[in-house]
């Protein structure tokens, strides 16, 4: 038996209240903003290699607004619009992707880590921050997300069933945007929806429409609130597409279709929620001008403070590899900050 | 602070002493593993940890290493003090992602922000006649790792505090330890609480005419070989380096200056072994004191046998030192 894909949007179905609605809204297409921006920085070379998530705002959102302040959110790269909806500051987030070490520690109350570069291991170690949390009375909840080709790692396999012989309150997200690079998923995989294999670990296993922000915090929410209460985890599938390349190395014309790609563009996560919103009459023309207007100010004041994070020196290499500096690190450190190499010190 | 009274203790009991009190004292410390609950692990060495500390202080986890590595960090950023057991050192292997991509790096990769006190006991080494892949010495792989620790005790006195000291510490510390130590050691054992510093190495025998270099289960065999040495009229020093990251030059080349000839033995195999690391570092540091080649004794070029028939002539042994201490002291 198929599983039930659960969508609201386009059949008139309003589950949450009007704040929680318009805050999706706000929050979606902030990271769409900051998304078409990091493009534009990134084409000017004030960027480095960028991992876009355009058409993947719902299912981030829909997750990290689904957690509380107090709970976790464990990303992969591909995770940008999760964070800036955890409340990373924008100005961070770029320097995280100039490679800027000032991006690279998150400020103390943004509960949420680095993204992950090696494919699926986070997952694991999701599961571990969330037992902690448990363990120390703390009860926070962690959120985590993977890619479809991500999936097929013996590290989503080994930590979906930690998580569930633990009672681990994880929720995990799958983002199926279809393709992993260049590999579909049907090359990825024989199984036809990837949150079958809860069944597997002895979980529940959940699959929404991943353009459908309703759909998505929904169950997003309920996931939250059983893991909460101790029943444990929750894999949630988000079906869905990235518009735009796998990074800004990579050209898709070269593994999918143009027309597939405007059959995803018609089904844009947040032109189906402005939609909506609009039919209810909590949103319009207005509305959405003062927004961009809002966000263009803010993206504009962000800029200019990463533009004033001071130049990285070479000494940065060798700290914060221990607590302390061993022996090693510290003749290096110094040879570094003489502006030589550590062989000109003997 | 140490305890006056000491006994009689093996490696496995110190160690097993050493987690008790880390339990006892700190409720951050979590220990885990594949059959570390119920059972006390292969070796016992989490022997009644669990009856004491309960579940959900002492816990079995699934068969996989690298979850057990990637638990272990998450954990650890929760706020925890984990100490993880990898049932043999020969599998780690399936959690090398976890050690090279994470472990080693998170506190670099958040500017200090993310520090991971975990602690991976494993026993490692020869000797004892194991199946296949239950006798690798990783150790190389894992000092090349950036960020993490390793220690090698040698002795049940020194791996208690070492072992101590390892869980305090703000930073990932491999432990490994020596199988054919665990009941082959024994020591008088200071009871109670205490640590000896990490990055230390130690001269356990003083001479004047060479000087031997290895740790773990190498340092009774360069006991053994200065030993016969010794009724020849020849000195050896012994060093024991107990710590490789970070690693206590400063002794290291010390004892090679008194004596200008040094071997190095570990029983990994030979290319790119922790020992090639020792003959580099007294190369660069030490060259010029130096009366002959630095001269390693090691495992060979192949997978540690399995058969327990022949892994004596793989695992070095006193009389290969012998033969590497005659050349150099004949050079
Ligand atoms: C362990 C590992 N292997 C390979 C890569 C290279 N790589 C980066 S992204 C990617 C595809 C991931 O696809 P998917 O999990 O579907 O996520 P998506 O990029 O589509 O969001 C690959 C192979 C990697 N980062 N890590």
């Amino acid at each position: 038996m198929k599983p039930k894909v659960i969508r609201y949007l386009d059949k008139g179905e309003f589950p949450i209240g009007e704040g929680e609605a318009l805050a999706l809204y706000r929050a979606m297409r902030r990271a769409r903003f900051f998304d078409e921006k990091a493009l534009l920085l990134q084409r000017q070379g004030r960027l480095g290699v960028y991992a876009p998530f355009m058409g993947q705002e719902a299912a981030q959102v829909g997750v990290a607004l689904a957690l509380d302040p107090g709970d976790w959110v464990v990303p992969s790269y591909r995770e940008s619009a999760m964070l800036l909806a955890r409340g990373l500051p924008i100005h961070v987030l770029i320097l995280y992707w100039r490679a800027h070490p000032a991006g690279w520690r998150f400020p103390q109350g943004v509960r949420a880590v680095n993204p992950y570069i090696p494919i699926a291991t986070q997952i694991p170690q999701a599961v571990g921050l969330a037992l902690a949390g448990r363990y120390r009375g703390e009860g926070w909840v962690v959120g985590t997300s993977i890619g479809d080709g991500g999936t097929s790692e013996g590290d989503f396999h080994e930590g979906l069933n930690f998580a569930a012989v633990f009672d681990a309150p994880v929720v995990f997200l799958v983002q199926n945007n279809g393709y992993a690079i260049s590999v579909p998923r049907q090359r990825q995989m024989r199984v036809d929806y990837i949150a079958r294999r809860a069944e597997g670990y002895g979980i529940p296993g959940v699959v929404v429409d991943g353009n459908d922000v309703l759909a998505v915090y929904v169950e997003a929410k309920k996931a939250v609130e059983r893991a909460r209460k101790g029943e444990g985890p929750t894999l949630l599938e988000a079906l869905t597409y990235r518009l735009a390349p796998h990074t800004t190395s990579d050209d898709p014309s070269r593994y999918r279709s143009r027309e597939e790609e405007e059959a995803w563009r018609a089904k844009d996560p947040i032109l189906r929620l402005r939609k909506a919103l609009e039919e209810q009459g909590l949103w319009g023309v207005e509305a959405e001008e003062a927004l961009l207007g809002e966000l263009e100010e803010e993206f504009a004041r962000e800029v200019a403070l990463a533009d004033q994070a001071p130049e990285p020196t070479p000494e940065m290499i060798v700290e914060h590899v221990y607590k302390e500096m061993g022996p090693d690190q510290r003749r290096a450190w110094e040879a570094l900050r003489q502006g030589k190499h550590v062989e000109e010190l003997w | 602070m140490v305890a006056e009274k000491a006994r009689v203790l093996n490696l496995v009991q110190a160690i097993n002493e050493a987690l008790d009190l880390a339990l006892a004292r700190d409720e951050r410390v979590l220990v885990f593993g594949e059959d570390v609950g119920q059972l006390g692990g292969v070796f016992r060495v989490t022997e009644g940890l669990q009856a004491k500390y309960g579940e959900k202080r002492v816990f079995d986890t699934p068969l996989a290493e690298s979850g057990i590595l990637g638990l272990a960090i998450g954990l650890a950023m929760g706020g925890l003090r984990p100490v993880a057991e990898i049932q043999f050192a020969g599998f780690l292997y399936p959690a090398l992602d976890q050690i090279l991509s994470h472990l080693g790096r998170w506190r670099h990769r958040s500017r200090g922000r993310v520090g991971l006190p975990v602690v991976v006991r494993a026993p490692y080494g020869g000797g004892v006649h194991t199946p296949e892949q239950h006798a690798d010495s990783p150790e190389a792989l894992l000092a090349h790792t950036p960020g993490v620790k390793v220690v090698i005790p040698s002795s049940p006195e020194r791996a208690k505090g070492l072992l101590l000291s390892a869980i305090e510490d703000e930073d990932p510390v491999f432990f490994l330890e020596a199988i054919k130590l665990y009941r082959g050691v024994r020591a008088e054992v200071p009871e109670g609480y205490y640590t000896l510093p990490l990055g230390k190495a130690r001269v356990v025998r003083e001479g004047r005419h060479a000087t031997l270099i290895g740790y773990g289960g190498m340092v009774e065999v360069m006991q053994e070989a200065a030993s016969v040495a010794a009724k020849e009229g020849v000195e050896v020093m012994v060093v024991d380096l107990e710590t490789l990251v970070p690693l206590d030059e400063e002794t290291l080349l010390e004892a090679v200056r008194e004596t200008g000839r040094a071997v190095v033995v570990y029983e990994a195999m030979r290319t790119g072994g922790f020992g090639a690391e020792i003959a580099a570092r007294i190369a660069e540091g030490a060259i010029e004191y130096l009366k002959a080649p630095v001269v390693r004794v090691a495992g060979y070029d192949a997978p540690y046998p399995p058969f327990g028939a022949i892994e004596h002539h793989y695992r070095p042994n006193a009389r290969r030192v012998l033969a590497a201490l005659r050349r150099v002291l004949t050079y």
